[in-house]
């Protein structure tokens, strides 16, 4: 997120805990379904190929949301130095607090050099 | 191994501690999802109640990610509720290893809806990795409650952190994007994986100047179609 964008959540504190509430009712809802409900059955196998996909495209399109874009605008600006460094991090397989704080590090250094 | 009374304590004692030092190294990933949700808007309560309740990380970085973009309510759980689906896809593989007790009875209803909640990426792949029943149960329930205990601790400290700090100017904005980067890894070990990813990406940067926000991140999830052939 940018200048704008920091000031930018629509939802108020009431649509936010409404979104909490609905997310936590569906989430426990998956799992009670997979797990109690439909059990020990396997799923039909391109079924089984897409869902295993989910979170490699999700994962990426949020960190390409979540560093090129701000609203709906694409942008270029601290937040690039903080990917760059943790795909550093990432690839040396450093631990996941050490390139979160190193991400955020370099955002901050960069802008603070802006 | 078999599971008879040949059960080995070292091997016991081997999954307790790997369970417990997994859940302090996710109580660390908690710590960021508190600071970040506290920079995405949420406030501290939130921030716990997403960690007691939705109890699934990805998701909960997810749905904060969107809600600190300024996108909608239905933007922000849709991707999330997204991401929540391989939870189920969890349960299935989870069923058969947690869902009796060591004499091979059913645990009462409420066992399995405690249990259910606790289905999620740390749990399978610990349980996953033990082959002997009971050391599977041990992996599955010690893994469990101490994620859980540690996640929502580091939830607390994290928010109530945020919360007293400039997060813009600590660049604490930047953990969203690092994080995701950090979790990636494990999903591009296949050529399909990686298909998926790049296709995910690419969309979601292409869409977002056309649609609402957060709506290009539900969409991103077309790379999934990389699944359809065998």
């Amino acid at each position: 997120m940018n200048d704008e964008a920091m000031s930018a959540m629509q939802l108020s504190s009431v649509q936010l805990w409404g979104l909490i509430v609905l997310l936590s009712v569906v989430a426990f809802g998956l799992k009670v379904l997979g797990f109690v409900v439909v059990g020990g059955r396997r799923l039909p196998a391109m079924l089984e190929r897409c869902l295993a996909l989910i979170p490699a495209s999700l994962l990426a399109a949020l960190v390409a949301k979540d560093t090129f874009t701000s609203a709906q605008s694409l942008v270029l600006d601290a937040r690039a130095a903080g990917l760059i460094v943790a795909v550093i991090a990432v690839w040396r397989r450093a631990p996941f607090i050490v390139v979160v704080v190193a991400a955020m590090a370099a955002t901050a250094l960069v802008r603070g050099l802006a | 191994m078999s599971a008879d009374s040949s059960f080995n304590e070292t091997e016991r004692k081997r999954v307790v501690t790997a369970s417990l030092t997994l859940g302090g190294a996710v109580g660390i990933t908690a710590l960021s999802f508190g600071l970040a949700a506290v920079s995405a808007g949420a406030n501290v309560w939130q921030a716990c109640a997403l960690s007691f309740f939705t109890f699934t990380g990805a998701s909960q970085f997810s749905a904060m990610s969107v809600v600190g973009a300024g996108g909608s309510l239905g933007a922000a759980f849709g991707g999330a509720a997204l991401l929540a689906v391989r939870n189920f896809v969890y349960g299935l593989v989870l069923a058969g290893r947690i869902s009796n007790d060591a004499s091979g009875n059913r645990l009462p209803l409420f066992r399995r809806l405690v249990a259910a909640q606790f289905v999620i990426d740390e749990t399978t792949a610990m349980t996953t990795a033990e082959s002997e029943p009971r050391l599977s149960r041990t992996a599955f329930w010690v893994t469990a409650l101490s994620l859980f205990v540690t996640w929502n601790l580091g939830t607390l400290i994290g928010a109530l952190a945020g919360s007293l700090l400039d997060t813009r100017a600590l660049g604490f904005d930047a953990a969203f994007p690092a994080a995701f980067a950090a979790m990636l890894p494990a999903h591009l070990r296949t050529r399909r994986g990686r298909l998926a990813a790049l296709t995910g990406a690419v969309v979601c940067v292409a869409l977002t100047p056309f649609v609402p926000v957060g709506v290009a991140i539900l969409v991103a999830v077309v790379g999934v179609l990389f699944g359809v052939r065998p």
